[in-house]
């Protein structure tokens, strides 16, 4: 039912929008939420419990119990009461089969109980061990709250990271937060303020001070703090603060926290304490101001302190029914809030809590009672109250998680009768009711003096910031300590059978189970919270906390001082795991030319970060191509430097074992990096270009890893050399085979003849009209032209190729082929047949490690022991005899024992024969050996070949 | 861990935003015995204290910059191109 308008509600009564709810439509205002919106058309029951699916209606309004859990247009955890409706939007319940007015698993509440004790699954299903299985799959079913849209095209959202760095983080936006935010700023300092609630200014909000609140809101963005709407503090890691807003994470890391993080009131226990209903006083209250909506037509209040009272106070004035308040103090600490409850009409009965809950599906009458020391219904003291909701007031607890997490100590302040955190760490203020400063004048003196705190342990502000900090502190003692609050029975009833009390909502622990817990010797908190999953649930036992204490305190007879409180783990709030994945900051890389891959329909595959061509649907026919006629790959995913400067050199002889200086411009050498211990990192060619400059290539996956070997170098060395990058600026591609150069010589006006443009010899020139680096060099065995030119002009010079090719019969050709090609070779991949102990000589490349060169270089001395000792094994290639191909990783055995292994194996369609490189023990790696391949449990014969499968001598290579 | 370092290029970024580079050894001048070889590639001071060290902006500017850290509480005391740090023997470790 609506009110009439509410000085500070929400909702635009102008205007109606309309979504629908398990298919049934429902009008709303613009601001209304799901649940405001439901409660106005009398939806009360809202979803179904986790364990004994009991209907569950609106506790909290605050968008933190999991009762108003809903899947919200494909969201699963929604909650119903801090999302926006939105015209169109599609809401379903969770949890419920086959509907939330009839739900089948409600036979575990009516007729399970005595069978679904707590831990009831680990102990009731592991015998018999082999029917685990079939349980598992009940019991998965059984799980869970809600299911996932099951394509992943339906689950994909975008998330964002942000990083923001400042002076002072203010978490919380009430009174305290927001005085603490314009006080820092106001002094100087760079503040960002979040907020969880929809809008800042917390309390004030429906205390009927929102002009205030927005006051303050305005006056804090106008100091200059950034201020955060909607957005959860997640957790304290080492001064980085997540903070989940919507699709954003920001990673907030300031140099001061100040946490104003408020209170949570907690709830009653006493039996069907869950029906639709019960709810919380400030929850009730929230309702009616924000929203104009009555939470029911009429109202008991069940108050422990001056707030419950000042609760019924505002739903009266509101227009609400309020049929009685049940106070468990004898009287209230203001006598003036009896007089207005007097006034008003409703009766206020002293000394007394609500025993019962009654009613079908939702409250229909509240049984009030005064309790003995064991919150048992004193006999005569009962009274009956017709109703339709039971607004509770179970005590405030400080929302001090992330105090914790940053390192502060809770303890119980008898005085108060609550947890209070002390010790707070350095770099930490605390403000507002968090830290007891309750009353609204209170908590903003505690947030001034926090903000000037905050600005002065910056150093930011002087003698007149000492001077404000002075005033606020005197105004904080002015306003008083906290009200008195009575301490609730861990469990009132009216001492009659039947009922059960709840103190964890989420999860369905009952204080049976808190005390059979307790029973079977879980009696520490920690313990029986892992035991019983109390205060485990979606609101991270935020309305649990205080009753479940109390009830291990009622069961071991300790003092809640004695037991302690258990701290909530990050996050604070229930936040998707897309979130705090967030979009990886390293995309996926493609070629310029990648658009003519897709054309073609190459099979596409990941190599390190790049999309590459694997093959275009015949890897042999590819392979057979540019050994018979001529074949293009796109080899522009290799790494390529620049290195240039008088001392480069210099600078590549300190870094490759073999020399570079003595290039000739326009020649190419083939060079290994080696790492100080002598081991192959990486390969590739080095190009010099001109006096002064020489194109590196590495490895596709290595490029950045030799970008950053080479200038960690440079930087300890201070050498006059500048590296650049030109990976990402140059594409590349390999026109190789016997038909290579009559395409070349078509397209460009360079010398391609035999002698006029030699092996590892390199041109620059035009080629279809696009400046080239054309490098003479043959991964793949054949005459080949590797040309290198600016990224932008990938897709013409690749058509202008394949097109001057098509004659001769050119086939472009992917990964896979160029593989089985370098393997006829014995080309080594570094990575497939090297790893971080392979030395060059051991894997078939004694040659290029110069030690005669004078100078010094990386590796050297590790490279000179080795050149004493022979090793252990050596890599050769080796042909299999019956052409089966063994996998690569496949074991080299002798003697029944491991020896060595398979690295790369292949059929080669030219040779028709399978061959393989393997690492085998060095008296076996000469021509001819035999040697054994143990593959999935069968043995392979296999035959050992020093020398290349193809072209030995490299005639073919140099024509 | 979590922190922050300041790149002497780009100014203060998060400790995600770059590459460790290992404490700062130092690479011999002369031939060393295989000893002394096998303890400069393959062993480290690892102190619990201060140390300086290389860092690499790898998602900035790329540059190789020393820092001194406190490896216990993740505190850094300065960072600088390698030519502009302070002499390594006035560091107290």
């Amino acid at each position: 039912m609506r009110l009439a308008q509410q000085p500070g509600e929400r909702i635009d009564r102008s205007r109606r929008i309309k979504f629908s709810f398990d298919g049934r439509s429902v009008e709303a205002h613009p601001g209304d939420t799901i649940a405001s919106a439901l409660l106005a058309g009398e939806q009360r029951v809202l979803s179904r419990s986790f364990k004994y699916h009991r209907p569950r209606g609106e506790l909290c309004f605050s968008g933190r119990c999991a009762h108003s859990m809903m899947d919200v247009d494909g969201w699963p955890g929604a909650r119903a009461c801090s999302e926006l409706v939105r015209e169109g939007l599609r809401v379903q319940h969770i949890n419920a089969w086959p509907s939330l007015r009839f739900d089948v698993m409600r036979a575990t509440d009516l007729f399970g109980g005595p069978f679904t004790p707590p831990g009831f699954y680990y102990k009731t299903f592991i015998r018999p061990r082999r029917l685990w299985p079939v349980y598992e799959k009940v019991l998965r079913n059984a799980a869970g709250l809600a299911r996932l849209r099951p394509a992943q095209d339906e689950r994909e959202w975008r998330t964002e990271y942000r990083r923001r760095h400042c002076d002072v983080l203010v978490i919380g936006g009430g009174v305290a937060g927001l005085q603490a935010a314009i006080a820092a700023a106001r002094s100087g300092a760079d503040v960002v303020l979040a907020d969880e609630d929809l809008e800042p200014g917390g309390r004030l909000l429906v205390e009927g001070a929102h002009e205030e609140a927005r006051d303050l809101v305005r006056t804090a963005r106008e100091a200059g703090v950034e201020v955060l709407e909607g957005a959860a503090a997640l957790g304290f890691f080492d001064g980085l603060v997540p903070v989940w807003q919507g699709s954003t994470l920001h990673q907030v890391r300031a140099a001061r926290h100040i946490a104003a993080t408020g209170t949570v009131e907690q709830s009653l226990v006493f039996p069907d304490n869950d029906l639709p209903g019960v709810m919380l006083s400030g929850g009730a209250r929230r309702a009616a101001a924000l929203y104009g909506v009555a939470p029911g037509a009429a109202v008991l209040v069940a108050a422990t302190s001056d707030s419950g009272l000042d609760d019924a106070l505002a739903l009266y004035r509101a227009g609400v029914r309020v049929v009685a308040v049940a106070d468990l103090r004898d009287a209230p600490d203001s006598a003036d809030l009896a007089q207005q409850l007097g006034a008003a009409g409703i009766e206020l009965i002293s000394g007394s809590t609500v025993v019962r809950a009654a009613g079908r599906g939702g409250v229909s009458e509240a049984v009030t009672a005064r309790v003995d020391e064991r919150g048992v219904a004193r006999s005569g003291t009962t009274k009956r109250h017709e109703c339709d909701v039971i607004a509770v007031g179970g005590g405030e607890v400080p929302a001090s998680s992330l105090l914790l997490q940053a390192g502060a100590h809770a303890t119980y302040d008898e005085r108060s009768g609550r947890f209070v955190a002390g010790e707070l760490p350095p770099s930490v203020h605390a403000a507002g009711s968090v830290v007891g400063h309750e009353s609204a004048a209170a908590a903003a003196a505690s947030g001034s003096v926090a903000g000037l705190e905050a600005a002065l342990a910056l150093g930011i502000g002087g003698s007149e910031v000492e001077q404000q900090l002075a005033e606020a502190r005197e105004r904080l003692v002015a306003a008083g300590g906290p009200g008195r609050v009575a301490v609730a029975p861990a469990l009132a009833t009216d001492g009659r059978r039947g009922g059960k009390a709840f103190v964890d909502l989420d999860e369905d622990v009952t204080a049976k189970d808190i005390a059979y817990a307790v029973d079977e010797g879980f009696s520490s908190i920690e313990l029986a919270k892992r035991y019983t999953t109390v205060t485990m649930g979606p609101s991270q036992g935020r309305f649990s906390q205080l009753p479940s204490a109390r009830l291990i305190a009622k069961a071991t007879g300790l003092s809640l001082g004695e037991i302690g409180m258990t701290t909530a783990r990050p996050p604070w709030v229930t936040v998707p795991l897309g979130a705090l994945a967030g979009r990886p900051f390293e995309p996926a890389k493609r070629s310029s030319i990648h658009g003519c891959h897709r054309d073609l329909g190459a099979t596409v595959r990941w190599a390190g970060d790049w999309r590459r061509a694997y093959d275009y649907g015949d890897p042999q026919g590819e392979a057979l191509a540019v050994q018979q006629t001529a074949g293009l790959i796109d080899v522009s995913t290799l790494g390529k430097l620049i290195v240039a400067g008088p001392d480069a050199g210099a600078f590549l002889d300190r870094l490759y074992p073999n020399r570079l200086s003595n290039l000739a411009p326009n020649r190419i050498r083939y060079g290994v990096l080696t790492s100080e211990a002598g081991r192959i990192t990486d390969d590739g060619t080095v190009c010099r270009l001109d006096e002064n400059s020489f194109l590196v290539t590495t490895t596709s996956s290595g490029a950045g890893a030799v970008e950053q070997w080479f200038s960690w170098w440079l930087a300890t060395w201070d050498m006059d050399v500048r590296l650049t990058d030109v990976t990402q600026g140059l594409a590349a591609v390999n026109l190789a085979g016997p038909k290579a150069r009559e395409i070349l010589s078509s397209l460009t006006d360079l010398d391609c003849s035999a002698e006029g443009f030699p092996y590892l010899h390199a041109r620059q020139g035009t080629v279809a009209g696009v400046p080239c680096l054309a490098m003479r060099i043959g991964f793949v065995g054949e005459v080949g032209y590797e040309l290198h030119f600016p990224a932008a002009y990938g897709e013409h010079l690749w058509g202008a190729i394949m097109e001057a090719g098509r004659e001769h019969g050119i086939r472009p050709f992917g990964m896979e082929p160029q593989r089985i090609l370098r393997l006829q070779k014995l080309h080594v991949i570094v990575g497939q047949d090297t790893d971080s102990e392979s030395l060059p000589a051991a894997a078939g490349m004694p040659w290029i490690v110069k030690l005669d060169k004078e100078e010094d270089f990386i590796g050297r001395w590790a490279l000179e022991l080795a050149a004493d000792r022979v090793p252990e094994s050596k890599l050769v290639g080796f042909t299999t005899a019956n052409g089966h191909v063994p996998t690569e990783g496949a074991v080299i055995v002798r003697d029944g024992v491991a020896a060595g292994q398979v690295t790369s194996s292949r059929y080669a369609p030219k040779l028709d024969r399978v061959i393989g490189m393997a690492w085998v023990p060095t008296d076996l790696a000469v021509d001819d050996a035999q040697v054994q391949i143990s593959d999935a449990g069968r043995i392979l014969e296999a035959r050992v070949t020093t020398r290349p499968f193809y072209d030995p001598e490299g005639e073919v290579l140099r024509s | 861990m979590s922190y922050v370092l300041t790149c002497p290029n780009c100014g203060t970024r998060e400790v995600t935003d770059f590459a460790f580079g290992g404490e700062v050894t130092e690479r011999p001048t002369e031939r060393p015995t295989p000893r002394e070889l096998n303890t400069y590639v393959y062993f480290r001071r690892n102190v619990a204290g201060r140390q300086r060290e290389w860092w690499c902006h790898r998602s900035g500017c790329r540059s190789w910059f020393l820092a001194e850290r406190d490896t216990r509480t993740q505190e850094v005391f300065w960072t600088a191109l390698p030519g502009d740090a302070p002499p390594a023997d006035e560091v107290t470790s």
